[in-house]
């Protein structure tokens, strides 16, 4: 039964370096269930657009082709939203754990969290992308509720394993000086929280929007000016935060 | 009795490994700063002179031609250039008159009419070479599969051991030469070998005789040892320089002198003679010397190299057949150059590394490479095993043992070109002419066959190979004939090794073009005149870079079968024939004279460089694309197999500390998984492409390109482009 389970992929990346820490095997799986306003891989969205599938043991074999490389660092489920399909990842981190090699789930929360509560369980660390603190902003910016974020987070503290936070800072949206301490206070009490990467919104998604004949809503929204990267990392650095 | 030339043995027993960091280097002293302002200067000048400062028109060069030329006397602490001013160029004539003349006109000059009187009697290689070319030979060569033959120039790629004369004195070598001819002169069978060798000795004893005069002009006695640092380094500059005083050669290496001269650098410490300061302060003297050699080139030359390549190549690092890493605190020093003088295309610093090499030593050269994008690594425990621990590289990927092998370079066959011939019955598909021998034209079917395809692009190879190496054997007799390096010569054992070092380029086109065909439906397309000129695809094919076993397979089957028709053939001199996968800057040249390829690729567009997949086709990032190129077989490419590796500093890791780390790990990574050559850039794209607009504002920006380093300004406006359109390691 568990060898016919077919994990959905969108593309890999052999030489991840940011997505956790070392080199990383980056597998970006296929299907999300956000609609991100700035989503710059909308090309991820539907499942069954994925450019190809694997079994657990195709995997297990493609990404032991690289492990003189990824000894520094490991694997890291990326996507889309890699929890959509748990099954397959549960596994993979089992047999990825049997040998020796490191994994990250980066993930935007997931509604269904008893379903995925396993594979937040094993992984080694979650890179948890909180997309707002405001629940309504958080709607608007992505079609769902920061809930499920937030309760990983929760459940990683209560199981005390980390988490690097991942925020997007998008003018008009959460490139906002009140929204960012709002969320930097709340980060601040995580003792599970070993980082938080601040990330400037960019547009180099943008063709891709228009290549799937999506609506692109952000067109006329400038990217963030460097001093206001800036400002933002302070806020969380204040907080006692590790930033980057 | 051994023999009594040793530099390996002495370097194992007195050098002292380093293991700690970088912190005890020295910043460039006063001294060194003034210096360099005037280097930097010159070189401005020269730039804004349209790339030659000077020539000195009237004097053929050789070791002993040109007075004594300083930058500034007082400033320098290691002396001797090429002529008798900086940056004025020579005229080094015996690898052929002709370009001499073109490389004069193109710079508004008249060649001497007394040097004019002088080639009215004498010959020059070039000439020779050219009196022995078959139809075919000048065919192949004018269509461009074969090209850029060393029939013209100088040809390079040997490394003399300069270290010698700094351990042992021009007198005692000079004595060893006299007496392996006397030896010799003996010979019951004196035939045309041994009367050649003969004759090569005597020359040899000669040129050393010029380099004592040639330091004595410098104020330098060097019939003896060197006693310290300053000296050491000094006698190795003196041999180099006399080396490019009387060989224009393509690459003129150095050789693996930085922890050899250490030992001298470590007692000066030790006794006080010299302190830390001083011994930085005379290796930038020497590094700014070796950033000064120019050879005179036509811009025909400059096309397939450009960027005024001299490739000074020097190795370090390594471990020894012992086990103890062979890196001193002199190999800091050496790439300290690149921080205390900033970024340079040359001396070729290239790293030997192994994972086995001190943390603290990989972590500094990566840092370098972070900084300066102007080194290149290689893999140790590949060339160890076949070269021991005291080798060295010539021009770029060349590995040979100093002083013991050298090679006849050999150039390149077109091998996306060969499977065009292949599939057009030895048409040239440019010119619709009959280039190579008749075969059958495939277009029966209305999609390729694989198997008919392969089998005719497999006779191709073997009329190409056998071409190929007989055009090198005539060259590489006129050469010795002609234009013997007599002075590098001397600096080898007397009994060496010699390979025929052949090339490839197109190589990835020709790989995914079998893939495309095997795996895709490729359909030709003929001109009104029934030549096949154009290939439609229909589907998808596996492509080079994606470590995808299915077109990997070929990739590796493509070296292995051209290398094994190469060694079917008899060649000069019984040298090994060996095979390298580097264009240099050439594979732009090379895209041009090559029709559209099945692959999909343009008629006229650039190839990849060496083993490089083509453009934009590696979309599984870097790694997948490195293990592709790590599974081709070394055995089978023993003469190097090139890798250009380019990355956004971001895309390289978060901050610089990992940045490091994570390149450190990489390289360890290729180099475990047996790759043998990789060229790092990390570089932002918008850098170069400012650096286009504003040359002025870039005078030091260097980028690596297949197995060399360039300054970026000097390149042609094509060649910029094509590096820009490289694949840029990114994600985002």
């Amino acid at each position: 039964m568990s060898e016919e389970i077919k994990g959905y992929f969108h593309s890999k990346e052999t030489f991840g370096t940011v997505d956790g820490p070392g080199i990383r095997y980056v597998a970006f799986m296929q299907g999300c269930n956000l609609r991100c306003k700035y989503c710059h891989n909308p090309d991820t969205w539907k499942k069954e657009n994925a450019s190809y599938t694997m079994t657990v043991d195709e995997l297990i074999e493609d990404i032991l082709k690289y492990k003189s490389f990824i000894r520094s660092g490991g694997v890291t489920f990326s996507g889309g939203e890699p929890l959509l399909q748990p099954e397959f990842i549960e596994q993979a981190i089992d047999r990825l754990h049997s040998l020796g090699i490191s994994v990250a789930i980066d993930t935007a929360g997931f509604y269904n969290f008893e379903k995925a509560q396993r594979a937040l369980t094993e992984c080694d660390l979650v890179l948890l992308d909180i997309k707002a603190i405001d629940e309504d902003m958080c709607k608007d910016i992505t079609g769902q509720s920061n809930s499920f974020a937030l309760k990983v987070l929760e459940y990683r503290e209560k199981i005390k394993k980390p988490v690097w936070i991942r925020h997007v800072i998008v003018p008009n949206y959460t490139l906002d000086y009140k929204l960012l301490e709002k969320l930097a206070d709340y980060l601040k009490d995580f003792s599970c929280v070993e980082m938080v990467e601040i990330l400037p919104f960019h547009k180099l998604g943008e063709y891709k929007w228009k290549t799937l004949g999506e609506a692109y809503s952000l067109e006329d929204t400038p990217v963030p000016e460097n001093e206001e990267v800036i400002m933002a990392k302070e806020i969380f650095k204040s907080r006692g935060l590790n930033v980057h | 009795m051994g023999n009594p030339i040793n530099v390996r043995d002495f370097i194992i027993n007195n050098y002292t490994p380093y293991y700690g960091d970088d912190s005890f280097l020295a910043p460039p002293t006063e001294k060194t700063l003034k210096l360099f302002d005037k280097v930097k200067k010159l070189m401005e000048d020269e730039r804004k002179a349209g790339g030659v400062l000077d020539i000195d028109e009237h004097t053929i060069s050789t070791i002993t031609s040109h007075k004594p030329g300083y930058i500034d006397k007082d400033l320098e602490e290691i002396v001797g250039l090429q002529t008798d001013e900086p940056l004025k160029r020579a005229i080094i004539p015996f690898g052929g008159i002709r370009m001499v003349r073109s490389s004069l006109k193109a710079y508004n000059k008249e060649m001497d009419p007394e040097m004019e009187n002088v080639f009215k009697y004498r010959k020059t290689h070039n000439d020779g070479v050219f009196d022995c070319y078959s139809d075919e030979m000048k065919k192949a060569r004018h269509t461009g599969i074969i090209t850029g033959l060393p029939d013209a120039y100088g040809r390079g790629r040997i490394i003399g051991d300069y270290r010698r004369i700094a351990l042992y004195g021009v007198d005692f070598l000079i004595e060893q030469k006299i007496k392996a001819k006397a030896d010799r002169n003996t010979a019951v069978i004196l035939d045309g070998n041994m009367i050649r060798k003969l004759e090569e000795l005597s020359e040899q004893a000669r040129a050393l005789q010029e380099l004592k005069e040639m330091a004595a002009s410098y104020g330098y006695d060097i019939s003896q040892p060197a006693k310290d640092f300053k000296e050491a380094t000094q006698w190795v500059y003196f041999g180099y320089l006399a080396a490019v005083k009387e060989q224009n050669g393509a690459a003129m290496s150095l050789g693996r002198v930085s922890t050899f001269l250490d030992i001298y650098a470590e007692r000066d410490l030790q006794s006080g003679r010299y302190t830390e300061e001083q011994i930085q302060e005379i290796v930038d003297s020497f590094i700014m010397k070796l950033r000064m050699v120019r050879f005179l080139r036509t811009p025909a030359y400059d096309e397939l190299f450009s960027g005024d390549p001299t490739w000074v190549t020097e190795s370090i690092g390594g471990i020894g057949l012992d086990g103890r890493p062979l890196v001193t605190k002199n190999s800091f020093r050496f790439l300290h150059t690149l921080q205390n003088l900033g970024p340079a295309p040359e001396p070729n610093l290239t790293i030997l590394w192994s994972s086995k090499l001190p943390e603290t030593f990989k972590n500094f050269c990566t840092k370098i490479s972070i900084e300066t994008s102007s080194i290149q690594y290689e893999n140790d425990d590949l060339m160890r095993e076949k070269f021991g621990d005291d080798y060295g590289i010539a021009c770029c990927v060349s590995a040979m043992p100093i002083g013991k092998q050298m090679q006849f370079f050999g150039a390149r066959a077109n091998l996306a070109k060969a499977l065009l011939y292949g599939i057009n019955g030895g048409k040239d598909e440019k010119s619709g002419e009959q280039i190579a021998p008749v075969l059958p034209v495939l277009d029966q079917d209305e999609y390729l066959d694989y198997d008919k395809v392969y089998q005719n692009y497999d006779k191709m190879c073997d009329w190409l190979a056998g071409l190929y190496i007989n055009t090198l054997n005539i060259i590489h007799y006129m050469h010795d004939k002609y234009a013997y390096e007599k002075l590098e010569m001397a600096l080898h054992d007397e009994d060496i090794i010699r390979t025929s070092a052949c090339g490839i380029a197109g190589f990835s086109v020709v790989v995914d073009s079998l893939s495309a065909i095997k795996y895709a439906k490729v359909k030709p397309i003929k001109n009104e005149d029934g030549l096949i000129v154009d290939y439609e695809i229909e589907g998808d094919y596996p492509k080079f870079g994606n470590n995808d076993e299915r077109v990997d397979k070929i990739a590796c089957e493509v070296v292995e079968r051209f290398m094994a028709k190469l060694s079917q053939h008899h060649t000069y001199r019984r040298s090994r024939p060996t095979l390298s996968i580097l264009t240099i800057t050439s594979n732009v040249v090379y895209g041009k004279k090559t029709g559209n390829t099945p692959d999909g690729r343009r008629g006229g567009e650039p190839f990849a460089p060496g083993a490089n997949p083509m453009h934009k086709r590696d979309s599984n990032g870097c790694v997948a694309s490195m293990m592709s190129v790590a599974k081709l077989p070394y055995d089978s490419c023993e003469d190097g197999i090139s890798y250009t590796f380019s990355i956004v500093p971001n895309a390289l890791g978060k901050n610089e500390d990992e940045q490091v780390k994570n390149l450190t790990h990489l390289l360890d990574g290729y180099f475990d998984e047996t790759g043998h050559h990789i060229n790092v850039n990390v570089i932002q794209r918008e850098v170069l492409i400012d650096a286009m607009e504003h040359p002025e504002l870039y005078p030091q920006l260097t980028v690596r390109v297949s197995g060399y380093a360039v300054n970026f300004i000097k390149l042609t406006r094509e060649q910029q482009e094509d590096i820009i359109n490289r694949t840029f390691h990114t994600r985002f």
